[in-house]
């Protein structure tokens, strides 16, 4: 199986993979000519797990079912990927951008002595020769890059590519490979929940309402979480709105927050700082709506409206709910 | 206490890039070099808990040509204590591993007790060098942290990562690596005595040869740089609130169908 594109499994923690791993299965599968693999440390998978990532196109299921795996500690998954990948020869190690994965394949690709591109937003085969195109410079410059040797280990930015569409039956080699689990020197002392929103996470959410400066106090953002809530969006803010103490950094969207891509971004009272730009200009669909008609968050939105946030919100609201209501 | 902070040299956000006429690389010219945001926390973090522990040692490390020195006097003029400078023609074109194999060198030769880095450089977003370094040397790292403590007598770090929807809370006996997140702290700005003083502090140049490097090629290169694809024009929706919303609502349904 020395062609096989490797896709590391990010799951919600309970034995369930994250909808993220359609896009990076579906991208392998395209890539590799169907030779799709999943990889899978867990402390525990779901039958319902395994079967969906069949249906996304994994060929077989690698799984590293291990009490040792959770919670996630690089030390510990490096050395059991490393031995997995010595005896496997995948051609390419394919991950989604998540707080962990993003760790964990850079540990692994030093391991293995390959390169890393990390939060690829696009893929191509050049020949034998894989192209990965990446977003650099704030988002101001692409660059493709292309890897020494196999193999080629990249993370892609969630909501970018094509998820495969799900073939129901379709089924996979589940393989419960034996490898060592060294033991961490780091120890895990607590999990800290955050204050639940009820909203998406910022980074998984298909729409994302942005708050800007232009939201004047905190109080406000009650506002573009009326909204949220009607159309399943998350709700984050600019550096200006955070900077304000008027949010907690865990929502600030562009450079030194968090890469956003949603299928739909609408920003309110956001100027369009190139920071701020960093962090969502490659989303699908962009919607300003800004007193100022001369913010340059206006030169890369899809739609804009010039006006007072404080009378569309309310409205779009409104629309919003009568047409989710049809 | 010894602190190694590895920082890196950017453009400044606010600059604009132009691709040179070698497509593989950025036309330098006119162009703002900053200490990488992150990095500044990273400095900030080490700076606070040698003042803590009333004793220690901060140094300020890092890789690229020459005017990376700037960068590395405006981290002693934050207060580091001196700082080294891998410079050599030979890694400019290093890659995240070339880089944290460099870095690996020079942290075996100092043996500090701790290494900060910021969680990314903003020029090419890899993200990657600090858990290459944990790697190469064996070392536990915890990346994104919002908050650490060390313990009275400096063996163990308790560090709290970003993860998505909370924070993970680990010890990590030290020697040890954590990158920072912003929010750890809220970086210092330089003092008029820090500046004075930074000129009179120890920047090292470190050569290939003086870490017994041997050139390897590197394993990610750039193919080419290139100019985003251009976004189609939008369009500004005109008339009072109500109707545009409408208006707008509808062209989300049924021309761009996002929701």
């Amino acid at each position: 199986m020395a062609n096989a594109f490797w896709c590391i499994v990010e799951d919600d923690r309970q034995g369930t993979p994250k909808k993220v791993m359609a896009e990076v299965i579906g991208e392998a599968a395209r890539l590799s000519s169907g030779q799709a693999e999943a990889v899978w440390f867990t402390d525990k998978a779901t039958e319902a797990g395994l079967k969906q990532l069949a249906e996304w196109g994994a060929n077989k299921v690698w799984l590293l079912e291990n009490a040792a795996f959770a919670p996630y500690r690089s030390e510990i998954w490096t050395g059991a990927a490393a031995e997995l990948a010595a005896k496997a020869t995948p051609k390419a190690i394919l991950a989604p951008v998540t707080s962990r994965q993003r760790e964990f394949v850079a540990r692994l690709a030093a391991r293995l002595g390959v390169g890393l591109a990390a939060d690829c937003v696009a893929f191509a085969m050049d020949g034998d020769k894989l192209i990965a195109t990446r977003p650099v410079y704030a988002g101001k410059l692409l660059a493709k890059v292309t890897w020494a040797k196999a193999p080629w280990v990249a993370t892609l930015r969630p909501n970018v590519f094509r998820p495969a569409d799900a073939q129901p039956g379709r089924v996979a080699t589940v393989e419960r490979p034996s490898v060592a689990t060294p033991s961490a020197q780091m120890r895990f002392v607590e999990r800290r929940e955050e204050v639940s929103t009820g909203l998406p996470e910022l980074t998984e959410a298909e729409i994302v309402l942005s708050g800007g400066r232009g939201m004047k106090g905190p109080e406000h953002y009650v506002i573009l979480e009326d909204m949220a809530r009607v159309i399943g969006a998350a709700v984050g803010a600019s550096r200006a709105a955070v900077d304000a103490g008027w949010r907690p950094h865990r929502f600030q969207i562009g450079q030194t927050g968090r890469t956003i891509s949603p299928k739909l971004y609408m920003g309110f009272g956001v100027s369009g700082a190139i920071q701020h730009l960093a962090g969502m200009r490659t989303s699908k669909v962009i919607v300003a709506v800004n007193k100022d008609a001369e913010a340059p968050i206006f030169k890369i939105a899809d739609y804009g409206i010039v006006g007072d946030l404080f009378e569309v919100v309310p409205e779009l609201t409104k629309e919003f709910k009568k047409l989710l209501e049809k | 206490m010894k602190i190694l902070v590895a920082i890196k040299q950017v453009p400044d956000t606010a600059t604009q890039v132009k691709i040179s006429a070698d497509p593989r690389a950025i036309d330098t010219t006119g162009i703002t070099w900053i200490v990488s945001p992150y990095d500044e926390y990273a400095v900030e973090e080490a700076l606070r808990i040698k003042e803590k522990r009333g004793q220690g040692e901060v140094v300020a490390v890092s890789l690229g040509p020459e005017r990376v020195k700037e960068a590395l006097r405006s981290c002693l003029a934050m207060g580091c204590d001196r700082a080294i400078h891998l410079n050599d023609p030979v890694w400019n074109v290093a890659d995240t591993l070339a880089t944290a194999k460099a870095l690996a060198a020079v942290l075996k030769q100092e043996a500090p007790q701790l290494v900060l880095c910021g969680r990314q450089a903003i020029d090419d977003d890899m993200g990657a060098v600090a858990a290459q370094l944990a790697e190469l040397l064996g070392w536990p790292c915890a990346a994104w942290i919002m908050e650490e403590t060390i313990d009275g007598d400096g063996k163990t770090v308790r560090a709290a990562r970003q993860v998505e929807g909370g924070l993970e809370v680990f010890d990590l006996p030290l020697p040890a690596i954590l990158t920072a997140q912003k929010g750890l702290n809220e970086p210092r700005y330089p003092t008029l005595k820090g500046i004075m003083g930074a000129k009179k502090k120890e920047i090292r140049d470190v050569k290939a040869a003086d870490l017994g490097w041997a050139p390897e090629p590197a394993q990610l290169s750039v193919v080419t740089l290139e100019a985003l694809p251009p976004r189609p024009p939008g369009r500004i929706i005109p008339g009072d609130v109500p109707t545009a919303v409408k208006e707008l609502v509808r062209s989300l349904r049924e021309d761009a169908k996002a929701i």
